[in-house]
């Protein structure tokens, strides 16, 4: 019973690094209709700026917020210089719906050689601030630690954050309503591309907040976040690509999925179900478990 | 103040939409202007609201070249645009789509003040305030996309087919509201429609489209009795 107890929280653990993940990748296909591969790079540089901070001020606290500013900073200047002057160049003809995979694919290549080359391809550790040992009860160790309650509260206090932002204030209102009508929004008088390049930049943060958490579990090196992104991708076509509280729910249903499977079936298996879950989710809902209009509300 | 349009030429690719159009709209008029789909009736409306770009000539509001800067831009100067097909956003609600409208202006009193106006003008969208745009009824909508346009407090209003796909009880109430807000205000319309009798009814100056030109220009009452603009545009 115990052992079922603790894959469901280490389950809500890594669901929720997912989450942020989709999140980050949701933010900005919402904004701007691009998927985002190099996400994961951008997410890998944010973390290793947080690896320079704890390493000059030994504090993991003070490396989220710095590491989130880095990641929306980074996000601003890779939407600014590089994607939109792309999609107004692109915008016609048979590259159109391929050339912004091709640049953000490449992107990541360039984002992995750029990180070898400042802070170099073997590993580095990112400490946790909490201990990373199972919490043990009676005799039994329990894999869920400290360093997953740390997890699943940064997260909620993220996407708190973002919930209340979206919701509640004109900027989200703003940001809703440049994603879903572009155009009308502009009638309005909003100002989209400054509203778009505002959603990468909170896309850099929520990125670079799951990289500096997933990091203490792992090591960090150049590739490590990649398979971040890999699920982090999953999560966000569960929960219906252009929904974030889709992209919340697609994160936790993966970490679930993930935490039983190594549990109950075999650590095997584990790259494979997510996409025999995602095979499942199209086949039966092709919009998402929140996708399709009648949940882009959120 | 007054719109000025003058030569405006504007291509869709190889084919002219609007071919050396002038024209001006004096201040506090209504102005329709009427012809068969694909007479460029639309381009000209988001080449004035800075959606579409203009291949030659001028058009400006007053002192403000409305050829040059992007749309949002051009709400800041007064001009107010409803886009053909219902322009409001379906996933947001009501009130949302309201506030939108006046979210660039950075004053919640004066916006409030707006709503209230808005709200007198259509009771209708009052009731459903907290309701998703997409739950309402055609008419509604449109209601909806004139009240969004209106809380940007504009001086030239752009109105795209406000009458497609409405009943024709809803179609003479919305004309009606147009011409009050005509009446009741500063503002100046320009109205496209191709149901050119309601419009030319309401409206003070009428234009005819044919092929990007102009096929005729004048008072609406007068446009009404010419039997050859009765035969061609009116149908009878």
């Amino acid at each position: 019973m115990n052992q079922f107890i603790s894959s469901i929280l280490i389950g809500f653990s890594q669901g929720s690094i997912y989450a942020l993940m989709a999140l980050a990748l949701v933010l900005v296909f919402r904004s701007t209709r691009v998927v985002n591969f190099a996400q994961a790079g951008q997410a890998m540089v944010s973390t290793y700026i947080g690896w320079e901070v704890i390493n000059r001020t030994g504090s993991y606290w003070l490396a989220i917020p710095i590491a989130a500013l880095g990641g929306a900073i980074l996000a601003v200047i890779v939407q600014n210089f590089l994607m939109r002057p792309l999609s107004k160049r692109t915008s016609e003809g048979a590259i159109a719906p391929v050339a912004n995979i091709i640049v953000t694919l490449g992107l990541l290549g360039v984002l992995h050689s750029g990180a070898a080359i400042i802070w170099g391809s073997e590993e580095k550790l990112l400490t946790s601030p909490v201990s990373t040992n199972g919490f043990k009860i009676g005799e039994n160790v329990y894999p869920f630690s400290a360093t997953d309650v740390l997890i699943i509260i940064t997260s909620v206090i993220v996407m708190l954050i973002f919930a209340f932002i979206f919701k509640k204030t004109n900027l989200g209102l703003a940001l809703r309503a440049a994603a879903f009508q572009p155009e009308i929004s502009r009638l309005a008088g909003i100002r989209v591309d400054r509203v778009q390049t505002i959603g990468w930049a909170f896309s850099g943060a929520a990125g670079a907040v799951a990289g500096v958490l997933i990091a203490p579990g792992s090591y960090l090196n150049p590739y490590s976040l990649d398979i971040l992104l890999v699920f982090g991708f999953v999560a966000a076509v569960i929960g219906g690509l252009d929904s974030l509280v889709g992209a919340a729910v697609g994160g936790i249903v993966l970490g679930l999925t993930l935490s039983f499977t190594s549990q109950y079936v075999g650590t095997a298996l584990t790259f494979v179900v997510p996409f025999v879950v995602l095979l499942v989710v199209l086949l039966l809902r092709p919009n998402g478990l929140l996708g399709g209009r009648s949940s882009r509300n959120a | 103040m007054s719109l000025i349009v003058r030569n405006l030429s504007v291509d869709h690719g190889a084919i002219r939409a609007i071919d050396n159009l002038s024209f001006i709209v004096e201040k506090r008029r209504l102005t329709a202007v009427i012809g068969a789909n694909g007479a460029g009736k639309s381009t000209l409306l988001r080449t004035l609201s800075g959606l579409n770009q203009a291949t030659a000539g001028k058009a400006s509001w007053g002192d403000h070249n409305l050829l040059k800067g992007k749309a949002e831009l051009h709400v800041r100067k007064g001009v107010s645009h409803v886009s053909e097909g219902k322009s409001v956003i379906p996933e947001l609600t009501v009130e949302e789509n309201l506030e939108l409208g006046a979210l660039w202006r950075r004053n919640k009193k004066e916006a409030e003040e707006t709503k209230r106006y808005v709200l007198d003008l259509f009771p209708r969208l009052g009731e459903r305030l907290k309701q998703r745009a997409d739950t309402l009824s055609g008419g509604e909508r449109q209601m909806l996309a004139i009240g969004r346009a209106l809380m940007s407090k504009p001086q030239l209003l752009l109105l795209d087919e406000p009458s497609l796909g409405l009943a024709p009880l809803v179609v003479e109430q919305i004309f009606q509201t147009i011409r009050d807000i005509v009446n009741s205000s500063s503002m100046t319309v320009l109205l496209v429609e191709q149901n050119a009798m309601g419009a030319l009814k309401i409206a003070d100056i009428g234009v005819v489209l044919n092929l990007g030109k102009i096929a005729a220009i004048g008072p609406a009452a007068d446009l009404i009795a010419d039997p050859a603009i009765r035969a061609a545009y009116l149908g009878y």
